[in-house]
């Protein structure tokens, strides 16, 4: 932007030049240019101004009006607050600035007296042994000494600073309570629930969990229900990893220790089927129907074999068979439970639990459903001589059947209302047992961890903890697990999570405490002791009862000869039968009438008592 | 003052002891077994050490006054017998 002047219409006056007018532009170079003149003749501004002086003129002069000033007081004194003070003004000053620093002093050579100096060695001792003569010094000095000798001699004598009881950890009282909290629940996706009858973890990581459903009830079994099997992965209880499609329901499965990767289900109409997780849900092979068993196959177990495919199943149709993987069409073995050892399919025992110890590969146990625990060997010559021995002691099917994972001689087996606990070697009754529980137990086993410890589920959905070296008599811990009952238990590997499966098909996953999953000190060696101990008494037990056997068969037989044979004292079955009737019916009705008497007078005690609060409402 | 030399012996003799030092209430060492530096320095460190620990004790309960003083090191311990006018200074090193 430029401005200047442009000079115009300038009138010339006697060589001075006047511009009349002016006018400024503004020029922009880049835009339009608007433009407004404004312009005006010089004379055009009016006159100058031109200025005289003048004198002044009074305009206004007001007198005094003394009339005025009768209307005002005269006052004096007055009064008027002055103050004198010295004036003051506040300043400030930055003074000059002081640096300052810590530093301490080292008093070397203390307290010398004024008079000698301290450098000076001869005044130094000479001090020194003027000191040594004073009384009072020789006198404290003696004082002093006697005590701090004292003091040395306590010092060599005991090293009161030593680290005593170094060995010794603090055994840590562990006095929180046993607990067991509840990690997942993993429900049954289907409409229709079925029982969970199998569990079996994942035998690397225990992340995954297979399990499988059936429905056991007699003639329970819908047309909608499903017939699948899942693996759950712990972490997601909302859908599970895997389905295991099989043609009927899947009663038991197990993982291939070996690989985790395969699965043997048996199932409900008998047949075994093998799974590999990586080719999806329906099984690899099945085996054929004719071949397989009769009933639904109960319990089915990976055998260790140099091939790792080599497995064996147990059903209440009173067999066992073994089976190869690669070949599912037909068993490569066949026991059948007879303990007549005639093989007679009749008289068999339908097996209701089996039990197989990868420590033992010779040697296999089966519970029955008549309550008796089979020991079979199996590698016998003869069909005859699988069968080994028979421990009897259930009174009803026998669910869970499990070696002791460190004291293999010592198997747990469980069946109607109790737990036993058995040694090998003695075959007459079971070295421990639980008392009569409320309710069913449907499976148990042992903690992998802790060798005293065993888990139980019951029929009314109760989990117990046992640890018989610490209470014999109570679980040491019972938990409610779930409404129904519950009908399997696996505990996983580390011996801290329990999976537990109910008949409404939830499996819950609980976490147990620190104190019931860690090996305690001394607990391999207490309980070995124990366990010796019982079976030392089952043993003595044994030979006196059969010494007293004996004695009567002595007895009877000389009694017989003597008198040829009378059938005094003996009562036929049927007799006997009607006395045990009559003895329990009486029995019953006593309870009954007992119970019935007890409530009346609770009901009389309730009437009373409502009455008198009817008394007392009607007082008020 | 015979007397004095012998209990100072008896102690010297005594498993473990590594020096003795007498110093007199003003912080004067008057007699000692160890080397001059070392005794000027336990001396003065220690005279300061036994008037704290003593004003410490006869704050809380002025009736009661100090008796003996033990610091034990890593490496040694330190016995200090204070009385009225004069400490005692025992280094240990005890029997392990």
């Amino acid at each position: 932007m430029v401005i200047c002047p442009v000079r115009r219409d300038a009138v010339q006056l006697n060589s001075v030049t006047i511009p009349t007018s002016v006018r400024f532009t503004r020029r922009r170079t880049d835009t339009m240019e608007v433009v407004h003149v404004y312009t005006k003749v010089r004379s055009a501004f009016g006159r100058q101004c031109l200025f005289s002086d003048r004198p002044a003129e009074l305009l206004v002069d007001v007198l005094p009006d003394p009339s005025l000033g009768r209307q005002f007081v005269h006052k004096s004194p007055r009064d008027q607050a002055l103050q004198a003070c010295p004036d003051v003004s506040l300043h400030q000053v930055n003074t000059e600035r002081v640096e300052f620093s810590s530093c301490g002093m080292n008093h070397v050579e203390g307290g010398w007296p004024k008079d000698i100096n301290p450098a000076e060695l001869e005044q130094t001792i000479r001090f020194r042994k003027k000191v040594e003569k004073d009384e009072s010094y020789i006198h404290s000095i003696l004082h002093l000494g006697s005590v701090m000798e004292h003091c040395i001699r306590q010092n060599n004598a005991v090293d009161i600073y030593q680290e005593y009881l170094e060995e010794e950890e603090e055994v840590e009282e562990n006095q929180e309570l046993p607990f067991a909290k509840t990690i997942n629940v993993f429900r049954d996706p289907n409409e229709v629930k079925r029982t969970v009858t199998g569990l079996s973890w994942h035998p690397d990581s225990g992340r995954k969990l297979a399990a499988a459903y059936s429905c056991l009830e007699f003639q329970k079994t819908s047309k909608d229900m499903s017939l699948d099997s899942y693996i759950w992965d712990v972490e997601n209880p909302n859908v599970p990893e895997m389905t295991l499609t099989p043609a009927s329901p899947l009663v038991c499965l197990d993982y291939n220790p070996k690989d985790p990767h395969t699965l043997l289900g048996g199932s409900y109409n008998g047949q075994i089927g093998h799974w590999d997780t990586r080719r999806g849900s329906q099984p690899v092979e099945v085996s054929s129907v004719e071949q397989s068993h009769r009933d639904p196959v109960y319990k089915i177990i990976w055998l260790q074999s140099k091939t790792g495919t080599d497995a064996f199943s147990a059903s209440t149709d009173g067999q066992i068979l073994w089976w190869d993987v690669r070949k599912l069409s037909e068993p490569t073995d066949r026991l059948v439970l007879d303990l007549g050892r005639e093989g007679n399919l009749d008289r068999a025992l339908g097996a209701s639990s089996l039990e197989f110890e990868a420590t033992m590969p010779t040697k296999f146990m089966v519970g029955t459903e008549q309550g008796v625990v089979v020991s079979c060997n199996r590698k016998a010559k003869t069909p005859a001589e699988k069968i080994v021995c028979s421990y009897d002691g259930h009174h009803g099917p026998i669910y869970a059947l499990q070696r002791n994972p460190f004291y293999p001689k010592n198997f747990l087996t469980v069946g109607d209302w109790t737990a036993r606990i058995w040694s090998e070697d003695i075959k007459e009754s079971s070295i421990m047992w639980t008392k009569y529980q409320m309710s069913f137990l449907t499976d148990a086993c042992w903690s992998p961890i802790r060798p005293s410890v065993f888990f139980t589920v019951k029929m009314d959905g109760v989990l117990d903890v046992w640890d018989i070296l610490f209470k014999q008599n109570d679980p040491t811990l019972s938990l409610k697990v779930c409404d129904n009952a519950l009908y399997s238990l696996r505990v996983q590997d580390n011996g801290r999570l329990v999976a537990c499966g109910s008949q409404q098909g939830e499996v819950t996953l609980l976490e147990i405490c620190s104190g019931l999953s860690t090996l305690q000190k001394n607990e391999k060696s207490l309980l070995a002791a124990m366990f010796e101990r019982e079976t030392k008494r089952e043993k003595i037990l044994e030979a006196r009862q059969r010494e007293m056997r004996l004695k009567e068969r002595s007895r009877s037989e000389q009694s017989r000869d003597e008198e040829g044979g009378r059938e005094e004292g003996e009562e036929s079955p049927d007799q006997l039968i009607i006395r045990a009737e009559k003895d329990f019916f009486s029995m019953v009705e006593a309870e009954l009438k007992k119970r019935r008497e007890k409530e009346d007078e609770q009901n009389q005690e309730k009437v009373v008592s409502k009455g008198k609060e009817v008394k007392a409402e009607a007082e008020t | 003052m015979a007397e004095v030399e012998e209990t100072l012996k008896r102690i010297q003799s005594q498993k473990g002891v590594q020096g003795i030092i007498i110093v007199n209430s003003e912080g004067i060492p008057v007699k000692t077994t160890l080397d001059n530096s070392s005794t000027v320095h336990y001396a003065g460190l220690i005279h300061q050490l036994v008037m704290k620990a003593r004003s410490t004790v006869r704050d809380i309960d002025p009736q009661n006054d100090l008796t003996f003083l033990r610091v034990r090191s890593k490496k040694n311990e330190i016995m200090i017998a204070p009385d009225k006018d004069y400490f005692l200074i025992v280094i240990q090193n005890p029997s392990d």
